[in-house]
């Protein structure tokens, strides 16, 4: 029971991909969304080949990462709320509040969560 | 709408309508006679090869009198020197007559536009009737539809080709010289343009569009156009980041104390559909992206990078940029 436990204390720790899958979102949707507003301008984003702007950092292995910004906890809500408002979570950041819709976001976070591949 | 509507994207597609743009489907009264030429002389060039290859067949594999006609001077002298002189100076009066009117100067009643091309953008400056400038804006030209608009193309630097298929042909734009190059469209939309005459590292990045509005929508467009960059008080922090960072030595706001004419008068930035000339939609991001690094963007374009700003001030000015519509 105790080894039981403790797995499941495990599971719920470990970066799986299920931890952060985003239900009824869709990734290339998110990518249409990345590429129509122009995030490439400030972002290297793999599945965008240009522009790779260099202001906001690349965002390759995004899935795999811990923080988002090195600031808040890289968990799906956290993501689309720092999507739509970044300066809301983070009132010195450069990136800006972004327009997007509720639906837009979950579909780019949702493709943001493919980018596992370091 | 249900989650399992599409969702279609929003910005990039609206900002890059009509591009690229094709060929070959003139919307307006100057740029159909390019059409009807171009195919005229691809029917030319079809026939005359045709019958150029037929001559080779028979050449080759026909039997000896057929041959023999081939071979006398007289053929050489009617289908190797008398046919292509007349046909094609028959083919060049027709297409100087097509086109002449899409080179004449600006005549009364024409719209008048200056177009300057620069490394790598589109100064546009429009004219009073005398030739006098109103006011400037760049990468965009409005005009009216169904009014035949004369643009006045110019380069500030090195050579330049003015080209938006679907109303005109290409025109190069030479330093020091003025070339008139006349347009109209039929129907309102977006007929977007490009460099055609290599002209340096980043010439494939300069784009322009020119957007046709219905006559009165064309003079709302004008009256806002005209007048000076209205300040809202939520965005006097970004403007003051725009006067301290010595933005108005290259750019002009009207309206404001920055004056500068290197770089792309500013006063209406945020009403425009892209950013970079035709690179990057248009919006807040993208403009904090463009003022912190354009040159990962459009390397080598005239504007340095500005890693002088923190992320406050970068989106606050970006704010106030976006501001002015």
């Amino acid at each position: 029971m105790a080894a039981m436990i403790g797995l499941a204390g495990l599971a719920a720790c470990a970066k799986s991909p299920e931890g952060r899958s985003i239900p009824g979102a869709d990734p290339a949707l998110g990518l249409a969304v990345i590429e129509s507003q122009g995030c490439g301008a400030c972002h290297q984003i793999p599945g965008v080949d240009w522009p790779r702007g260099q202001v906001g950092g690349s965002l390759a292995g995004f899935a795999e990462r811990p923080l988002i910004a090195g600031r808040h906890p890289n968990q799906p809500d956290v993501l689309m709320r720092w999507l739509r408002d970044p300066p809301a979570l983070s009132p010195d950041t450069a990136m800006p509040a972004t327009g997007l819709t509720e639906a837009q976001a979950r579909d780019v976070a949702a493709y943001l969560y493919t980018l596992d591949d370091r | 709408m249900t989650a399992s509507a599409p969702r279609p994207p929003q910005g990039w597609h609206e900002s890059f309508k009509g591009w690229p743009p094709p060929v070959l489907d003139p919307a307006g009264p100057y740029a159909a006679p390019l059409n009807t030429l171009t195919w005229g002389l691809l029917a030319m060039a079809a026939l005359v090869m045709a019958v150029v290859l037929a001559a080779l067949a028979v050449a080759l594999f026909a039997p000896s009198a057929w041959r023999r006609r081939l071979g006398g001077e007289k053929l050489v002298w009617v289908a190797g020197l008398g046919f292509p002189v007349v046909v094609l100076t028959l083919l060049l009066v027709w297409g100087l007559s097509l086109t002449s009117r899409l080179t004449e100067s600006p005549q009364p009643g024409d719209l008048r536009v200056r177009v300057t091309g620069e490394m790598w953008w589109w100064r546009v400056a429009y004219l009073d009737a005398s030739g006098r400038e109103q006011f400037q804006d760049a990468n965009e030209i409005h005009v009216p539809v169904g009014r035949t608009v004369a643009l006045e193309l110019e380069s500030s630097d090195v050579i330049h080709s003015f080209w938006v298929p679907r109303l005109a042909g290409k025109l190069d734009m030479i330093p020091g010289r003025r070339n008139v190059l006349r347009i109209q469209a039929d129907a309102p939309g977006v007929y977007s343009g490009q460099c055609a005459e290599y002209c340096g590292g980043a010439h494939a990045l300069m784009a322009f569009v020119v957007v046709a509005h219905a006559p009165q929508d064309y003079a709302l467009w004008r009256a806002r156009a005209e007048r000076p960059a209205a300040i809202s008080p939520q965005h006097a922090a970004g403007a003051a980041v725009f006067e301290r960072s010595g933005c108005g030595a290259c750019h002009a706001i009207r309206g404001t104390s920055a004056n500068g004419v290197a770089g792309p008068d500013l006063t209406h930035v945020g009403s425009r559909r892209t950013l970079g000339a035709g690179v990057l939609p248009n919006n807040a991001g993208t403009m904090g992206g463009w003022i912190a690094d354009s040159q990962a963007i459009k390397p080598g374009n005239r504007m340095p990078a500005f890693p002088v700003l923190n992320g406050q001030d970068l989106r606050a000015v970006s704010d106030y940029l976006e501001s002015l519509k």
